[in-house]
């Protein structure tokens, strides 16, 4: 149906003379962008960014359905990432822990060995003071070469110094001492025990340190050697000490970590290995777990697919009495129970179709003796008394009905029992059409009806079952010149995509609300009241859709009450191609809601000035809007293209044709209410969005939106 | 009106109700029937009356109608026509292809009845003289006779009259519905599935190939025509 065929609206722009400008547009084109655009599928948003993101995907799409298909891949990474990351973390913890350790020990013996040896050093400059106290006072006053002296003296005493202080650990520390700033004049140049290079081992933030202070500090070095010895990480300890002369100098001693180093990289490389032994024997656990689980599963899942493609006999292998085996055998079961229920309503359809065969043949061999009798009898009334004369014609109409209805119930009853074949072959619709009009001419010079055929222009050609295809549209032709009330029938032919389709369109009756669907139930009729002058049997509309269904078609009915009605055959062009739309709208272009009608038949005049000055109706925001012309999209909506909307509920062919329950349709306000592609104002300003509506109508224009 | 010399029928039915009103019906238009109510008697009875038609059931007691159809055929080509109950594809194909000319589906009227019996012994009252070719093949009508170099095709008279209905027109295109009106006699296009088996009976005897047929070419989606001469 055409209300909630939004898409296929076009409402031109020229069609509107005036468009409302700034935040009402804007709004409007936000809303459309939401309410319009979603729930077409999302199909608003911007192509290029689509296009990128498509772009992106492509090549991660094999590995994404990797990922999304194999539970087994993902246990195994999920595994192989989380141990990892355990690893990594005791790693860490563990390596933090053994350092500590190490060198805590080493740090303590270090620095009780390095204040010994500063206190050492501060008793010697105060000996050698003493010591040469006499000698030092009597030539203070002797100027140069007393300093010359003094500062020989200073010199042999520091070498004295440093190799005294360094000989206590031969190769576990080296002393070294440096003048304090730049004053390495006074023979205080840098020495070093044992090849040390002294002032490249030792780092210039910790000398800063220790001149900046009289206290001991230490801190991490690379101890240089000269004579290419390989340099060594190391311990610095170091304290600004006076020399006999009473002039500062700086004392450190190095203390070599290369065994505490070593001892730390063999437990880094140790944990490093164990933790990728972990990783690596996890994940081969992981691995081999999920096997055994999945295994089953995917052998489950195989088998499970061979059962419904209709292999039945298929069964799991139980071994053990574990879980799996547990879902082995439940599945077993499952399927043996499926077997013999398919195998008992197999039978039951035999023995159905048996019965069919059967009754058949018992009901119709009599049936045509007496159908024979009756004939002879009927022929030769006119020598009868009036009384049997009479008799005699009712006798052989009434066996006419009971015939139809026998075979009709046969008919159904072999739909029924799935007993139905498709012998499908390509065939031209119109022959098919011309056949039937041809054959339902008599009924309708009766009842003074003209049935055109439109559409006939070109083959209509489709694979189909010739036989089934004419009796739905001589069903159809038929009921539309009995209900049609001797107006016109027309009988439309048209093709387009994957489809062709038939319509048969009445200006009778019409059908009620509801009625649509119910059209196609078994011993239906429209009016209960109403005599049965016709002699249909009331299921001849349920066969119809049995047809159409067994061809993959639709069978749609449209009506509306006193507007007459149009039943719609859609047949897929191919006989194992879906349907996804039908080339004619159901509800015809000349229906009194698209022609502008109430149900007295008359033009409502005052409609269209409601629908094209909405904002006085609607009070909404913004300036005045200039009046925009209605627009009559349905007449340009041709049957050319098929109407992707007209899609019928899943496995009916029939489909609800919802109508206003009021009777009171407002052309002017269906249009408005689909805005069209090029016409943002369309939403922001239909008197639907303000003014309350009966209900038919919101919903109605909900949808349309 | 034709000659009722022409008019013996046999009907072949174990419902003698049923036969019995065939029977009025039938001396009623002016047949002279027989009667025989046993599949295995069915050849014995149509050796003796040597009818013109046979009406036969195809549910019978002893050999079912089938089997009699075929027998029958085997030894004449008597227009056939089955009594049928069942209107599926199934039975009604099987039927056609063991050799009936066409079939009835009951129940039927008297009339119906009348006018398929007729349509099917209304063929041989005009033999006119006329020779006509299609393909490779010669057709002598008056002489009922078609031969492919010198060598005679044995045709039941519907294969015939099929056959000469192409041949007369191969310039045209046979819809199935025509075919049944111009050789079966329908007025109303009945069951095309009578023109798709006879069809292919009448390949099976006259094509070199009648995987591809070279005298009866389908035209898809449309129908039947002559194979160019």
């Amino acid at each position: 149906m055409s209300g909630d065929s939004a898409a296929s609206v076009p409402g031109g722009p020229g069609t509107r003379p005036g468009r409302p400008v700034g935040r009402t547009a804007l709004s409007a084109r936000l809303r459309r962008l939401f309410e319009g655009g979603l729930p077409r599928g999302g199909v608003q948003g911007s192509p290029v960014l689509r296009l990128f993101l498509r772009w992106v995907r492509r090549p991660l799409l094999p590995v994404m359905r990797l990922w999304r298909r194999n539970i087994q891949l993902r246990v195994v990474a999920t595994t192989l990432v989380m141990s990892l990351g355990v690893v990594l973390l005791l790693g860490f913890v563990v390596i933090g822990q053994v350092r500590n350790g190490l060198l805590d020990a080493k740090v303590k013996a270090s620095q009780s060995q390095a204040t010994g040896g500063f206190a050492v050093a501060r008793q010697k400059a105060d000996e050698a003071v003493s010591g040469t106290g006499a000698g030092g006072a009597a030539g203070t006053g002797d100027g140069s070469a007393t300093d010359g002296r003094q500062s020989q003296n200073v010199i042999q005493w520091m070498s004295d110094l440093v190799e005294s202080l360094s000989s206590g650990g031969a190769g576990a520390f080296d002393v070294v001492t440096l003048p304090v700033g730049d004053d390495s004049g006074g023979g205080r140049s840098p020495r070093g025990s044992g090849n040390v290079n002294p002032t490249s081992s030792v780092p210039a933030e910790l000398r800063e340190r220790v001149n900046s202070g009289t206290t001991a500090v230490q801190s991490n070095t690379r101890i240089v050697y000269f004579g290419g010895k390989e340099s060594q990480p190391g311990l610095a300890i170091g304290k600004q000490v006076n020399d006999p002369n009473g002039r500062p100098y700086e004392l450190y001693y190095l203390f070599p970590l290369t065994q505490e180093e070593k001892s730390l990289s063999l437990v880094k490389g140790t944990l490093a290995t164990a933790g990728l032994f972990v990783v690596v024997l996890l994940g081969a656990i992981a691995w081999l777990v999920v096997r055994q689980v999945v295994t089953p599963v995917r052998m489950a899942a195989g088998i499970a697919e061979r059962l419904s493609a209709g292999r039945l006999q298929e069964r799991m292998k139980v071994t053990g009495e574990d879980d799996i085996a547990r879902l082995g055998e439940a599945f077993n079961k499952m399927a043996q129970n499926l077997q013999v229920k398919i195998q008992q309503l197999e039978d039951l359809s035999r023995m159905q179709r048996r019965f069919v065969s059967d009754v058949s043949h018992e009901l119709r061999t009599p049936l045509t003796t007496v159908r024979m009798a009756a004939d002879v009898i009927h022929e030769a009334r006119e020598d009868f008394d009036p009384v049997t004369a009479r008799s005699a014609e009712l006798l052989a109409d009434q066996l006419d009905r009971f015939e139809s209805l026998l075979a009709d119930l046969l008919e159904i009853s072999r739909f029924d029992a799935g007993a139905a074949a498709l012998e499908a072959e390509p065939i031209d619709l119109r022959e098919v059409v011309r056949r039937v009009v041809s054959g339902a001419e008599p009924l309708a010079e009766r009842k003074g009806t003209h049935i055109r055929v439109v559409g006939d222009q070109q083959p209509v050609v489709a694979e189909a079952d010739a036989r089934r295809v004419e009796r739905v549209l001589r069903n159809l032709v038929v009921n539309a010149v009995e209900h049609g009330e001797g107006k016109d029938v027309v009988v439309k032919l048209a093709a387009a995509g994957g489809a062709v389709a038939v319509a048969v369109r009445d200006y009778g009756v019409g059908l009620k609300p509801g009625e649509a669907t119910r059209v196609f139930s078994r011993f239906w009729r429209a009016d209960p009241a109403r005599a049965r002058t016709t002699g249909g049997t009331g299921l001849g509309l349920s066969i119809a859709l049995e047809d159409a269904r067994l061809h993959g078609g639709w069978l749609q009915a449209w009506g509306e009450p006193g507007g007459g009605s149009q039943f719609r055959l859609t047949l897929p062009r191919t006989a194992d191609e879906p349907l996804r739309g039908s080339p004619i709208p159901l509800e015809p272009k000349d229906s009194r809601r698209n022609r502008g009608l109430d149900d007295g038949g008359e033009r409502r005049a005052g409609e269209e000035k409601r629908a094209t000055v909405p904002v006085q109706q609607s009070g909404a925001q913004g300036p005045a809007l200039p009046p925009r012309t209605p627009v009559a999209p349905r007449l340009t909506t041709g049957g050319s293209a098929a109407d992707p909307t007209a899609l019928p509920g899943k496995g009916n062919g029939a489909r609800v044709v919802p109508r206003p329950t009021g009777g009171v349709r407002r052309p002017g306000d269906e249009p408005a209410a689909r805005p069209a592609p090029d016409a943002p104002d369309a939403a922001g300003t239909r008197p639907e969005a303000a003014a309350p509506q009966d209900s038919t109508q919101s919903g109605e224009a909900s949808r349309g939106r | 009106m034709m000659s009722f010399m022409k008019g013996r029928v046999l009907v072949v039915d174990d419902d003698t109700a049923l036969a019995e009103m065939l029977g009025i019906v039938l001396r009623g238009e002016g047949f002279e029937p027989s009667f025989v109510a046993d599949g295995d008697k069915a050849l014995a009875a149509f050796r003796e009356s040597k009818p013109d038609l046979v009406l036969l059931d195809l549910m019978l007691p002893g050999r079912d109608g089938i089997e009699v159809c075929r027998l029958i055929r085997a030894e004449s080509g008597v227009p056939i026509v089955m009594l049928t109950a069942k209107s599926d594809t199934v039975d009604v194909v099987v039927g056609l292809e063991s050799g009936a000319d066409d079939y009835i589906v009951k129940p039927f009227k008297p009339k119906e009845l009348v006018a398929r019996i007729r349509a099917r012994l209304r063929r041989s009252e005009e033999p006119a003289p006329e020779q006509l070719t299609i393909g490779d093949l010669v057709i002598d009508v008056a002489g009922h006779s078609v031969k492919r170099d010198g060598q005679s095709i044995a045709l039941t008279p519907l294969e015939f009259d099929l056959l000469v209905a192409l041949a007369r027109k191969p310039w045209q295109v046979f819809t199935r519905e025509v075919l049944l009106e111009q050789v079966w006699g329908y007025r109303h296009a009945a069951d095309t599935r009578l023109v798709n088996v006879h069809v292919q009976r009448l390949r099976s005897k006259v094509e070199k190939d009648p995987e591809r047929p070279e005298i009866v070419v389908t035209v898809r989606g449309v129908g039947y025509k002559a194979g160019p001469s």
